[in-house]
């Protein structure tokens, strides 16, 4: 079954360089998949492609039915919202937000209805006279998505909307763009290079690399039952520890002299040598009764709301985060410790 | 830790570090009288000049004779005219360029650089004779009537702008995200001719009227291919004064300079910081 947005097969190269390789996705009306994955991997290029400013080299779009592979970005009624704003200088607000409108000769009544409608949306019904040089940045970037969704879209495209603000002004238009997409029920790709902005944005992340997708899934499947070591490694924080494989039907590994114990289903063969995966939040710093490792703290590092704790074990790096309340004891650096995760926290591969 | 409520020590010797600043500021003075001196002699002297077209007493009456001369205010419009029409086409020509030059053929910046600046290594007079032979016999013959010619002169003063009018554009492209805005306007709906007409040129207004007053500056007085194309334009009427005048020509220049200055103070007017676009 094909969804609202379909890409099939896609392939981009640049001069023989494969950007984007075999890419499938179909996405669901009112859906919001968030494209995630460091620089260079394709995230951009696909969606350029989706918007119409490149062409693939092979493979098909389709958007509700209808393939817009070859289609003119200005014939594909996509809305997009661009990394630098991109607002008209020379026009005001309300003029940036109408244009649009204007270019698909709207009438004068109901354009300026429109305008003011998504100025309520955005919160800056006073800013229509305001020209984007005297709007701050997160102004700046509401603007332009108003003036993406004024033309009322089939479908909205985010590429890195949030990359160049504040962290303060990041979370808040973050928060603003999620309310607005379901308030709307738009269907929605957002591009981003932040692990964190894709999964607490969106319904699906597609991550990214080398031109492939890596795995296609919901933001707390992607994080916890990561699909690739580089998906594990991208999403979030982990720790890789090597072990040996002792029995793989009871989950049995071994690191140096401990033994240790995963619920999750080992491939590898007795004997073989594997990484054993955690998440630095899975480990504490109390005695349990399996899967404890002594080790020595290096640092301990204040976050806030969480305190980093490295280990060294066995000549290998645990990251420890531990959430900080009023009563924790905080080891020092150089103190002996006993670390420990339950089995079903951690994973092994190859 | 103990922070210290020690005032913070402050150098006794508060005149050293403005000693250097104050020297620097008397070598700019001095050079800036000097640079003024050299430029505004020769202009007083020619200004003098000018006033003493009357026996024993200083006035205008070089000026009004000037003004007063039938061939004057013709030649003078004739020039307007071109320079207005030249700019046109050298706009129509360059910006379109450019603008596809920055978008998408961004390699070709040198190639297309070089040719623009042509009209600096070619001199006026081998120009002229070059579109002579090359539109004055069928099937492209431009000489025939004055009228023709004077279409010839006007794409013949387009090309002599380019070196000035891509350096602006370019400037003004450079000067912003003209991929990002192009790309916002295409996914807006817009199509090229829209895009150009309301987002790149009113967002280039500012290089480009420094490019266009640049160009007015440089044809307005232009001699040698209006001569050679038999154009009655105001460069070979301030030629021909100069041979057959006293004091007019002197009023004439000073009349040149202002012009030109007004020309450059109209773009230091629209380009002065804090102004849109």
């Amino acid at each position: 079954m094909s969804g609202f947005l379909s890409l099939h097969g896609i392939r981009k190269e640049f001069n023989g360089v494969v950007a984007v390789d075999t890419f499938d996705l179909d996405v669901e009306p009112g859906e919001f998949v968030s494209f995630l994955g460091p620089s260079g991997c394709g995230k951009t290029t696909t969606l350029r492609m989706v918007a119409g400013f490149e062409q693939p080299t092979a493979g098909t779009i389709r958007l509700a039915g209808k393939d817009v592979t070859y289609a003119k970005a200005n014939e594909r009624n996509i809305g997009m919202v661009f990394q630098s704003y991109a607002l008209f200088p020379n026009m005001t607000v309300a003029e940036n937000i109408a244009f649009g409108l204007r270019v698909r000769k709207e009438e004068g009544s109901a354009r300026s209805d429109r305008v003011s409608e998504l100025l309520d949306l955005i919160h800056l019904p006073d800013k229509a006279k305001s020209y984007p040089n005297e709007l701050s940045g997160g102004q700046q970037q509401r603007v332009a998505l108003a003036r993406a969704l004024a033309i009322r879209p089939q479908l909205l495209l985010l590429d890195e909307p949030l990359s160049a603000l504040d962290a303060k002004i990041r979370d808040d238009l973050r928060a603003e763009i999620r309310r607005i997409q379901r308030q709307l029920n738009i269907t929605t790709i957002y591009v981003t290079h932040d692990q964190e902005e894709a999964l607490a944005l969106s319904d699906r992340v597609v991550v990214m690399s080398k031109g492939r997708m890596e795995q296609v899934g919901e933001p707390f499947e992607i994080y916890n039952n990561p699909a690739t070591g580089f998906v594990a490694s991208f999403v979030g924080q982990l720790n890789r520890l090597p072990v040996t494989v002792e029995d793989p039907a009871l989950g049995r590994i071994r690191m140096g002299r401990n033994e240790l114990r995963t619920t999750s289903m080992i491939e590898a063969p007795t004997g073989a040598g594997v990484s054993l995966m955690m998440r630095p939040e899975e480990i504490t710093l109390d005695d349990a009764e399996e899967n404890v490792l002594e080790g020595i703290v290096e640092t301990v590092t204040f976050l806030g709301s969480i305190v980093r704790v490295q280990v060294g074990v066995e000549g290998s790096k645990v990251i420890a985060d531990l959430f900080n309340e009023r009563l924790l004891e905080l080891p020092e650096a150089g103190d002996s410790t006993r670390i420990s995760f339950p089995p079903h926290a951690c994973w092994v591969m190859a | 830790m103990t922070i210290s409520t020690a005032p913070i020590p402050v150098s006794t010797d508060a005149e050293a570090p403005e000693a250097p600043a104050r020297r620097n500021r008397f070598w700019a003075w001095v050079i800036f009288i000097m640079t003024a001196v050299y430029f505004l002699i020769p202009l007083g002297a020619t200004f003098w000049w000018s006033l003493r077209a009357e026996a024993d007493k200083l006035g205008f009456e070089a000026y009004r004779r000037l003004f007063e001369d039938a061939n004057f205010w013709p030649s003078f419009t004739e020039s307007v005219v071109n320079a207005v029409a030249a700019i046109f086409l050298s706009l129509l020509i360059i910006v379109p360029t450019a603008y596809w030059v920055t978008l998408r053929l961004p390699r070709l910046r040198p190639v297309v650089e070089f040719i623009t600046l042509l009209p600096f290594v070619i001199p006026a007079v081998v120009l002229v004779f070059g579109l002579i032979r090359l539109y004055g016999r069928p099937p492209l013959l431009l000489t025939a009537t004055y009228d023709s010619s004077r279409v010839l002169l006007i794409c013949a003063y387009a090309a002599l702008s380019f070196p000035y009018m891509f350096r602006s554009v370019d400037n003004g492209l450079r000067a912003m995200d003209v991929r990002s805005l192009t790309e916002a306007a295409q996914s807006l709906g817009a199509g090229w001719p829209t895009i150009l007409r309301r987002v790149i040129f009113p967002n280039l207004r500012v290089a480009l009227l420094s490019g266009a007053l640049l160009t007015f500056a440089i044809v307005i007085g232009e001699l040698t291919i209006a001569l050679f194309m038999a154009q009655q334009t105001f460069g070979p009427y301030m030629a021909n004064l100069t041979r057959s005048k006293v004091y007019e020509p002197s009023a004439m220049a000073v009349v040149a300079f202002a012009l030109t200055w007004a020309a450059m103070g109209t773009i230091a007017l629209i380009t002065r910081p804090g102004k849109r676009g």
